[in-house]
C-alpha cells in the first residue's frame, strides 16, 4: 500500500541523530507495549504481515506523528478489536466489560523462552522451480496494491540483478490479508544507485531488496 | 515526499500526550490481563530478555569467532543462520540470517526502509535511530551522508552497498578485524565490536580505545 511507512529515498531534512549510550526502552510503557504485543501473538493467531499491515495502514500525519511503540500499540490495538478480544467501550473504562473469547493459546512464563527461540520461520518446501538465477537481469513490476506488500516504491519499476537465490518464502502480500502463505521464490536484487537515483548518484553505491518473484519480471 | 514540519514528531512528545499513550497501555494490558489471554509474569519475562540477554554482545562474540578461526569466518559467510546458532544464538526475528562482509573495497550498510526489520538473537532490539524517519530515507540515497551523521568518512575508493531486509532475511555486517590487534583472544576482541559496526554505520573500536 501507499504509506508514509515506505520511506527509501523520501526527502528528510533531519541528519540521523544516533543517541550515545541508548537504553533498550525509553519509558515504562514502551516495555509493556512491547512485551503485550509480543505475548499477544498467540491467543490472536495473527501472522506478522498482518501485524506489519495494522502498524503501516494509517494516514501519513498519523503514522508520523506517533512514535515507534505508540505505533506498536495502534496495531495491536486494531488488531484485537478486529478479532473481538477487546471492545471500543473497554479500551474507554481501561477495564474489561465482557466475557473473554475462547482462545487457543496463552504465553505463560514456562513457554516465553521456547516462543522466542522457534521464532516463525518463513521458508517453505518449494513446489516448482525458481524462475530466475544468480545473474539474471530483472525488472520490478510497478505495483500498487491498496493492500500490503514488501516492494518498496524506490525499487518499483527498475531494472536490477539476480545476486542471490534465498529459497521459497511465505509470500507477505498474501499472509497479510489472510489468503494464506502462497510461498514463492526469494532473491536478493541488487540496483545501481544511479538506476534508483539518476546519474548525478555516487558511482560506487549499489542498494539491494529481498524480493518475492511475483514482484519480478525478466529483462 | 518531504515533510518540513516533522521536528516535533516522532521523539518530543509533550507530557500530557505521553500520560495519554500511558494510560492507554495500561488499559490495554489489563483489559488483556483481565480476560485471560496474557499473563504479566511473561510479560516480565520478555522485557527482562530483551533487557539483559539479548544484545549486541551476542554479534559481538559471532564476530570476534570470526575473526580468530578462519573455518567459522567460512561457516558464518557461507550460511549464517547454522554458524550463529553454534554460539547459542537463534529464534525470532534471526530465523534465516545472512552475514556479509566489509573489505577495504567494500563497505556494507544495513536498513530496513519499509517498517524497523532488524537481527534481534545478535543485536537485540534496534535502536531509535534505526527505526527513525532520517535513518530509513536516508541509507538507501546517501549512505555516505549516513555515515557522516555518524561522524566517519569511507575512504573515496570505498564502494557501498545497502541491504533494505523488505523479506525476512536478517542481515549482520561482518566488520573488519582493526590491525593491531595480532595475537588477541576472542573475548579480547568482543570488546572492540561495536553494535554500530555490525549494522555498518561505524566501525570497531581502535586497540587504544579499549586499552
Amino acid at each position: 500500500m501507499e504509506g508514509a511507512h515506505d520511506m527509501g529515498g523520501v526527502a528528510w531534512s533531519d541528519p540521523v541523530r544516533p543517541e550515545p549510550n541508548e537504553p533498550v526502552f525509553h519509558a515504562e510503557w514502551e516495555r509493556r507495549a512491547f512485551a503485550i504485543t509480543l505475548a499477544m501473538g498467540m491467543p490472536g493467531g495473527w501472522n506478522i504481515d498482518m501485524s506489519r499491515f495494522a502498524r503501516e495502514d494509517r494516514p501519513p500525519e498519523d503514522y508520523l506523528a506517533k512514535s515507534y511503540y505508540q505505533i506498536w500499540l495502534a496495531g495491536l490495538e486494531r488488531l484485537a478489536l478486529e478479532r473481538g478480544l477487546i471492545a471500543p467501550d473497554e479500551i474507554e473504562a481501561g477495564k474489561q466489560l465482557h466475557p473473554a473469547k475462547p482462545v487457543a493459546k496463552t504465553l505463560s512464563p514456562d513457554g516465553v523462552a521456547a516462543m522466542l527461540h522457534r521464532g516463525g520461520p518463513t521458508e517453505r518446501d518449494p513446489t516448482r522451480p525458481a524462475r530466475f538465477a544468480v545473474g539474471d537481469r530483472v525488472r520490478t513490476k510497478l505495483i500498487d496494491p491498496p493492500t500490503h506488500t514488501r516492494l518498496p516504491r524506490y525499487v518499483r519499476g527498475h531494472a536490477g540483478i539476480v545476486e542471490r537465490v534465498l529459497g521459497c518464502h511465505v509470500f507477505p502480500d498474501s499472509n497479510a490479508t489472510g489468503a494464506g502463505e502462497n510461498p514463492q521464490w526469494l532473491y536478493t536484487v541488487t540496483f545501481d544507485g544511479r538506476e534508483l537515483w539518476g546519474e548525478a548518484t555516487d558511482s560506487g553505491l549499489k542498494v539491494s531488496v529481498d524480493a518475492w518473484e511475483p514482484y519480478l519480471e525478466r529483462l | 515526499m518531504t515533510n518540513p514540519d516533522h521536528d516535533h514528531h516522532h521523539h518530543d512528545h509533550d507530557h500530557s500526550e505521553l500520560s495519554e499513550t500511558e494510560l492507554r497501555v495500561r488499559a490495554l494490558e489489563t483489559i488483556l490481563t483481565e480476560k485471560g489471554y496474557v499473563d504479566p509474569a511473561a510479560l516480565d519475562l520478555l522485557i527482562e530478555t530483551y533487557e539483559t540477554k539479548v544484545g549486541p554482545r551476542n554479534g559481538a562474540r559471532v564476530v570476534a569467532r570470526a575473526w580468530t578461526d578462519p573455518a567459522y569466518r567460512a561457516r558464518l559467510l557461507k550460511d549464517a543462520t547454522p554458524a550463529i546458532a553454534e554460539l547459542g544464538y537463534a529464534g525470532r526475528q534471526g530465523e534465516h540470517i545472512v552475514a556479509i562482509e566489509n573489505t577495504r573495497a567494500l563497505h556494507n550498510m544495513v536498513v530496513c526502509t519499509l517498517c524497523s526489520c532488524y537481527p534481534w538473537p545478535v543485536l537485540g532490539l534496534p535502536p531509535v535511530w534505526y527505526k527513525s524517519a532520517p535513518y530509513r530515507s536516508k541509507a538507501v540515497k546517501d549512505p555516505r551522508g549516513v555515515l557522516q551523521d555518524f561522524g566517519f568518512q569511507l575512504p573515496e575508493g570505498t564502494k557501498i552497498r545497502v541491504w533494505d531486509s523488505t523479506a525476512e532475511i536478517r542481515y549482520l555486517v561482518l566488520p573488519m578485524r582493526p590491525s593491531g590487534t595480532e595475537g588477541w583472544s576472542e573475548e579480547r576482541l568482543t570488546e572492540l565490536v561495536t553494535r554500530d559496526s555490525m549494522i555498518g554505520t561505524g566501525l570497531p573500536k581502535q586497540p587504544h580505545e579499549v586499552a
